[in-house]
């Protein structure tokens, strides 16, 4: 079982090295990142937008309840949401939930390919077909973080405006709040994290699909794989880097 | 020219190939036939490169493809068309995307040449009214011509096809065997198909080999296969009465 997983790790890295081998034409290429931002980054938005702005409401409500204490300021609100939006909510849950949105995409439609013996095709006409399929969805999603830096202005914004209009303390303390005690290295540790999500988030699903075996019941076995797989590296690495940058 | 030198192929313990050698020669349609199981399907996919074999040599008009290094097989392989037992189309791509893909990937030709040389192949395989149609829009039929006019638009001097006629019914059939045996003969390939479809055999087999169990059984032609005494052979190509019949008529002159 052990050999069996470390294999396949192996395997993940041989697979990254293969992607930078023997480029595709630029004028080829160009087309692809193209459609791929299309498909993961702005197909993405509208769900992302969508969450992020109620969940983002929903940690101010939850912050404000259990603030029962009337000698705790009200702008605590506020501090407390825009921190849990920055840190954790949009770099980390968006990208597990990115995960099953762009993850089971890039394996079904890789997994697809496979099985209909397109990877194939490409493979005997001499194209790098790693370099093919995966670089333009690594160079696409090198926009994730603005996808992430959206996420965080309307969990923000969701959250100012649960507070302002639901009652729970008023407009000027919540954005008070969200100003104070501000740390810029804050960002930058969201969007490094970001980064690195996203190179799992191309990578990781990709590696599902290209590798599997079988026919469509396959192909929906190895987009939940992949899930599984990338929600856990993208848990496990949010642990580490903020042991290593925070910690 | 292909040819192939006591090539053995394994899958884990089970071994698929067990020395074959043959040649496929350059202008003809040569067919490789055999029962399920028999190790066609590996011995194409190892002639493509998709498979290594663990020994023996193939060779493409003297280049023994395992002495080649990175580039000279990627070289060998813009020299190869392939035609897909499923057509392998690429499903986002119209029919006339998917003819120019190897253009785009490996010539510097300009949109207007592409295209010029797209309306050529679309037009040799007699299909002119598909160029804007995706995959999933046309007939199993016009995808396998699609898969032709990709295959050959780059000029290929090694033409391979995985069982060309599943799925299509007699005359689709029968027109694309037509269709793989003038493009051989116009263009001069060598073409390498694998079927065990017994009218392909018999209308367009100029080379046979018969694999069973992983060995060369029986090379001949379309015309030696109906005198042959080749116990598997015979067993394989006239199991059904109507080609006993065909036989026995042929035999009677």
């Amino acid at each position: 079982m052990l050999i069996r997983y470390l294999s396949q790790v192996g395997k993940y890295f041989l697979m990254l090295k293969e992607i930078f081998n023997k480029q595709t034409k630029w004028s080829v290429m160009k087309r692809l990142i193209f459609k791929e931002i299309d498909d993961l980054i702005i197909d993405s938005l509208g769900i992302v937008c969508f969450i992020s702005f109620f969940i983002g409401g929903v940690v101010a409500i939850q912050t404000a309840l259990n603030l029962t204490n009337p000698l705790i300021p009200k702008y605590l609100i506020g501090f407390a949401t825009r921190q849990s939006v920055i840190l954790e909510f949009a770099p980390t849950f968006i990208s597990v939930i990115m995960a099953g949105k762009m993850g089971s995409y890039i394996t079904s439609s890789i997994g697809t390919m496979r099985v209909t013996e397109q990877i194939d095709a490409l493979e005997v006409m001499g194209v790098n077909s790693l370099n093919y399929l995966v670089f333009p969805k690594i160079v696409a999603l090198l926009m994730y973080p603005f996808v992430i830096g959206i996420s965080m202005f309307l969990g923000i914004f969701g959250g100012w405006m649960a507070c302002a209009y639901g009652g729970f303390s008023t407009g000027a303390d919540f954005i008070s709040g969200a100003q104070m005690d501000f740390i810029p290295f804050h960002i930058t540790y969201a969007f490094i994290k970001t980064l690195i999500f996203a190179m799992l988030l191309a990578t990781i699903p990709s590696f599902h699909g290209y590798y599997m075996k079988g026919g469509a019941l396959e192909v929906g076995k190895a987009s939940t794989v992949s899930f599984v797989w990338t929600s856990v590296c993208i848990i496990l690495l949010n642990y580490i880097l903020t042991q290593l940058l925070l910690g | 020219m292909i040819e192939v030198k006591n090539i053995e192929k394994s899958f884990g313990d089970s071994k698929v190939l067990k020395g074959v050698s043959t040649v496929f020669e350059t202008g003809k349609t040569n067919l490789i036939i055999g029962q399920s199981g028999s190790g066609k399907t590996v011995l194409l996919k190892t002639l493509l490169g998709i498979h290594k074999p663990e020994s023996g040599t193939i060779e493409f008009d003297g280049r023994v493809y395992s002495s080649l290094d990175a580039d000279e097989k990627r070289e060998l392989r813009t020299e190869i068309g392939m035609v897909f037992q499923g057509s392998a189309l690429f499903d986002s791509m119209t029919v006339e995307e998917n003819v120019a893909f190897p253009l785009r990937m490996f010539t510097n030709n300009n949109k207007a040449l592409i295209k010029e040389r797209v309306d050529f192949v679309l037009e040799r395989v007699n299909l002119v009214e598909a160029h804007k149609k995706l995959p999933s829009e046309i007939s199993g039929g016009m995808q396998k011509r699609v898969a032709i006019a990709r295959a050959i638009v780059n000029n290929p001097k090694y033409l391979f096809c995985d069982e060309p006629n599943s799925g299509l019914d007699p005359n689709t059939s029968t027109l694309i065997d037509n269709l793989i045996q003038e493009i051989t003969k116009e263009y001069n390939i060598t073409t390498v198909i694998n079927t065990h479809d017994m009218n392909s055999v018999m209308e367009i087999g100029e080379n046979i080999v018969f694999l069973k169990k992983g060995l060369k059984a029986w090379q001949g032609t379309k015309e030696e296969i109906f005198t042959t005494e080749n116990e598997a052979v015979v067993k394989f190509v006239y199991s059904s009465n109507l080609f006993k019949k065909v036989r026995e008529a042929y035999l009677k002159g």
